[in-house]
């Protein structure tokens, strides 16, 4: 008579206590069922997971399959990086938005660029009326980037920038403040975005088509490699996919099948996968299903270890290391009773920290009103405060592992991730599925299913669906962004067009055509015309001219 | 026996912004309830807006803006339209708006402005009761 013989015996018993008390009180529900539809049974126990071998499911921390994280020490050694994302009107105004982060504690910058910088347009663009300077901010040359780093050593920070379609200028720029500081560029740390492949089913700042825009990319991975050894030259994000509607599964399946196309581009491109690999990281979303995401890190950190093991053949373990930044759910707050925000915000951070985040973003209660306000980033940072002083969960690694649901959702979210990306890979990778609208059509339809759950008051959101109150207390300082950026902006470019020298700026903007136009690495002359001060928006149009524009399908 | 037409609507993202979860449900939504719905995609201008209204006949124009240029983008149309003499179009805007910004834009004359949270039946109910021209 063995364990198993016990438990299963046991396991009877249970059963016929359940069925008495459910006589008496049936369940909730009738069936409980996740986000991503994996059923949640009732209890859990060694019945479920009989054939669960720790070794090769788990490992160690630091040690491959890195279920259990990258680091061996975890936030023992160090705690995660509170890095709040920010940016708004002009260079200066965001600067002392950075002065004031860093004085609470911060430590590391996130920078949020508007979207004209993000579509490659200058300020004074007809596209771009009515947007500069508002959902982040406004750059439209060398000068602007200047001014937004005035006074932080870029050697002492780490900077993760949201730059996609025109990373390559951008990352240009920072590499040519970090020059005029005399900070050498193996020196620098930090993270730019460069994650064109869900802006098309998701996020919506493309300018190229997939394919010059890959080539920009692999640009980015070689030239790093060699020159800013220390930069993680990508972020492949699911937050963006889960925001747009994406379940737990979709959100990992994804990510992971844009990943694949990055490495396999990579390497057709002529890289070795051991050195670019260890410079990608990821970027996820921490949603309201406190388990389920803390099992999806879990899950994505074991399928990346095994696709670039198994698959890329990868040797070096920093290869198979999936590290990740991670905000919390935007999606999930309510511009109803906004201070209810601070408490989801702050279970999805907790979940972050147990799924072994290397960084961390936690969101303002009052960004369903607005642009985040001082107070309420202050808040936001302080609830990642006291979760890394206060709560002593990170005394342990990966405090959970072990937990009979946990290891049964991390098993289930890796299979059902791994059969999405079966599929993806039938479609001919993730370029060709998003050309297909495969992957835009997969999250459109979760997004339809979660709103009408609200709407039947399957799912209850506390303070919408439920407990709502007849007068809305709103919170009164809300941020404002100064209608002048736009003039500002547009005033200093005159003022740049004015001063700068015309020849410089014709003739790099005609070696970085005919760049273009060859397979040269496009990095070096990009960088050559950010320093004779040709604008964001004179070398997006240089681009433009050779590779074309992305025309979206209507849906 | 007559047959009704049906209500047609534009669902459009003025601007650059790239948040198009919200006029997808919304859209998905009208469908369902019967009405029309043409979705014209990302950074459509307020020209193009207006052009494409008057193309496809619709009775409805539902704008979303999550960036924060609503004050830009929305009145632009509203203009657009007095100019080319268009007065029985429904006009309907949402996105993430400060509440102080709804009267400016109403004086503008969008009809209604819904805030993150609104049941999408409120908004079927909405259009067909203050529709036009149907």
């Amino acid at each position: 008579m063995d364990d198993l013989q016990k438990l299963l015996e046991l396991k009877a018993k249970y059963e016929a206590q359940v069925e008495k008390v459910l006589k008496k009180m049936p369940e909730r529900k009738a069936e409980f069922v996740n986000t991503s539809g994996i059923p949640v049974d009732r209890v859990y126990t060694p019945l479920e997971l009989k054939d669960f071998d720790y070794v090769e499911k788990l490992g160690l921390p630091g040690l491959y399959p890195f279920t259990r994280g990258v680091q061996p020490t975890a936030y023992r050694g160090r705690f995660w990086t509170m890095r709040q994302y920010a940016g708004f009107g002009t260079a200066e105004e965001t600067n002392a938005r950075y002065h004031f982060l860093l004085k609470s504690g911060q430590t590391g910058l996130s920078v949020a660029f508007d979207l004209p910088t993000q579509i490659g347009y200058d300020s004074d663009h007809p596209l771009a009326q009515g947007e500069v300077g508002k959902v982040g901010v406004a750059i439209d040359s060398l000068w602007d980037m200047e001014r937004l780093f005035q006074g932080i050593p870029l050697d002492q920070v780490s900077t993760s920038m949201t730059i996609n379609a025109p990373c390559a200028v951008i990352l240009a720029m920072y590499l040519a403040v970090a020059e005029k500081q005399g900070v050498s560029f193996d020196k620098l740390r930090g993270t730019v975005q460069n994650d064109i492949l869900k802006e098309y089913p998701a996020r919506g700042t493309y300018i190229f088509g997939p394919r010059p825009s890959m080539r920009l990319i692999t640009d980015i991975f070689a030239y790093c490699t060699e020159h800013v050894p220390q930069w993680n030259t990508i972020s492949i994000s699911g937050y963006h996919i889960r925001e747009a509607g994406a379940t737990a599964v979709q959100e990992v399946a994804f990510t992971l099948a844009n990943g694949i196309a990055y490495v396999e581009a990579a390497i057709q491109a002529g890289l070795e996968v051991d050195k670019f690999g260890p410079r990608l990281s990821f970027f996820f979303n921490s949603h309201q299903d406190f388990f389920e995401e803390i099992a999806k890190f879990r899950a994505a950190r074991r399928l990346w270890a095994k696709i670039m093991k198994e698959r890329f053949g990868a040797q070096d373990p920093r290869s198979m290391m999936l590290r990740f930044h991670t905000q919390t759910a935007g999606c999930s707050l309510t511009a109803q009773q906004p201070l209810n925000n601070i408490v989801r915000t702050a279970f999805e951070a907790l979940a972050a920290v147990l799924g072994g985040t290397q960084s961390l973003h936690t969101n303002s209660f009052d960004e369903a009103l607005a642009l985040p306000s001082e107070l309420a980033v202050q808040v936001a940072l302080r609830t990642q405060q006291v979760i890394a002083y206060e709560t002593a969960v990170c005394d342990t690694v990966d405090p959970l592992a072990g937990s009979y649901f946990i290891e049964y959702l991390t098993d289930q979210i890796e299979a059902r991730a791994q059969e999405y990306i079966d599929r993806i890979d039938q479609l001919g990778g993730a370029v060709a599925a998003i050309e297909k609208g495969f992957i835009q059509k997969e999250i459109a339809d979760s997004a339809y299913r979660y709103q009408k759950e609200i709407e039947k008051g399957e799912r209850i959101v506390v303070g919408l669906n439920k407990f709502q109150v007849e007068e809305e207390d709103r919170p009164k300082e809300l941020l404002k962004v100064d209608p002048a950026v736009a003039d500002r902006q547009i005033a200093r470019l005159k003022e740049l067009k004015a001063t700068r020298d015309h020849t410089a700026v014709q003739q790099a903007l005609a070696e970085l055509k005919a760049a273009a136009e060859g397979d040269a690495n496009l990095m070096p002359p990009i960088l050559k015309a950010v320093k004779a001060l040709a604008t964001l928006g004179e070398i997006c149009d240089t681009l433009r001219a050779v590779f074309g524009e992305y025309e979206a399908a209507a849906a | 026996m007559q047959t009704e037409r049906k209500i047609r609507v534009l669902a459009t993202k003025p601007g650059l912004d790239g948040h198009d979860r919200g006029i997808k449900v919304i859209c998905a939504a009208l469908r369902d309830a019967g009405m029309e719905v043409i979705y014209t995609g990302l950074r459509q201008t307020p020209e193009q807006i207006v052009a494409a209204a008057i193309q496809e006949d619709v009775d409805v124009i539902a704008l979303s803006c999550l960036s924060g240029a609503h004050g830009y983008h929305f009145p632009r149309v509203m203009e657009l339209l007095k100019e080319k003499g268009i007065d029985d179009v429904l006009v309907l805007g949402g996105g993430i708006i400060p509440e102080e910004d709804i009267p400016a834009l109403k004086q503008a004359g969008i009809a209604e402005i819904f805030l993150p949270g609104t049941d999408t039946g409120d908004i079927v109910q909405f259009i067909r009761e203050n529709v036009k021209r149907h």
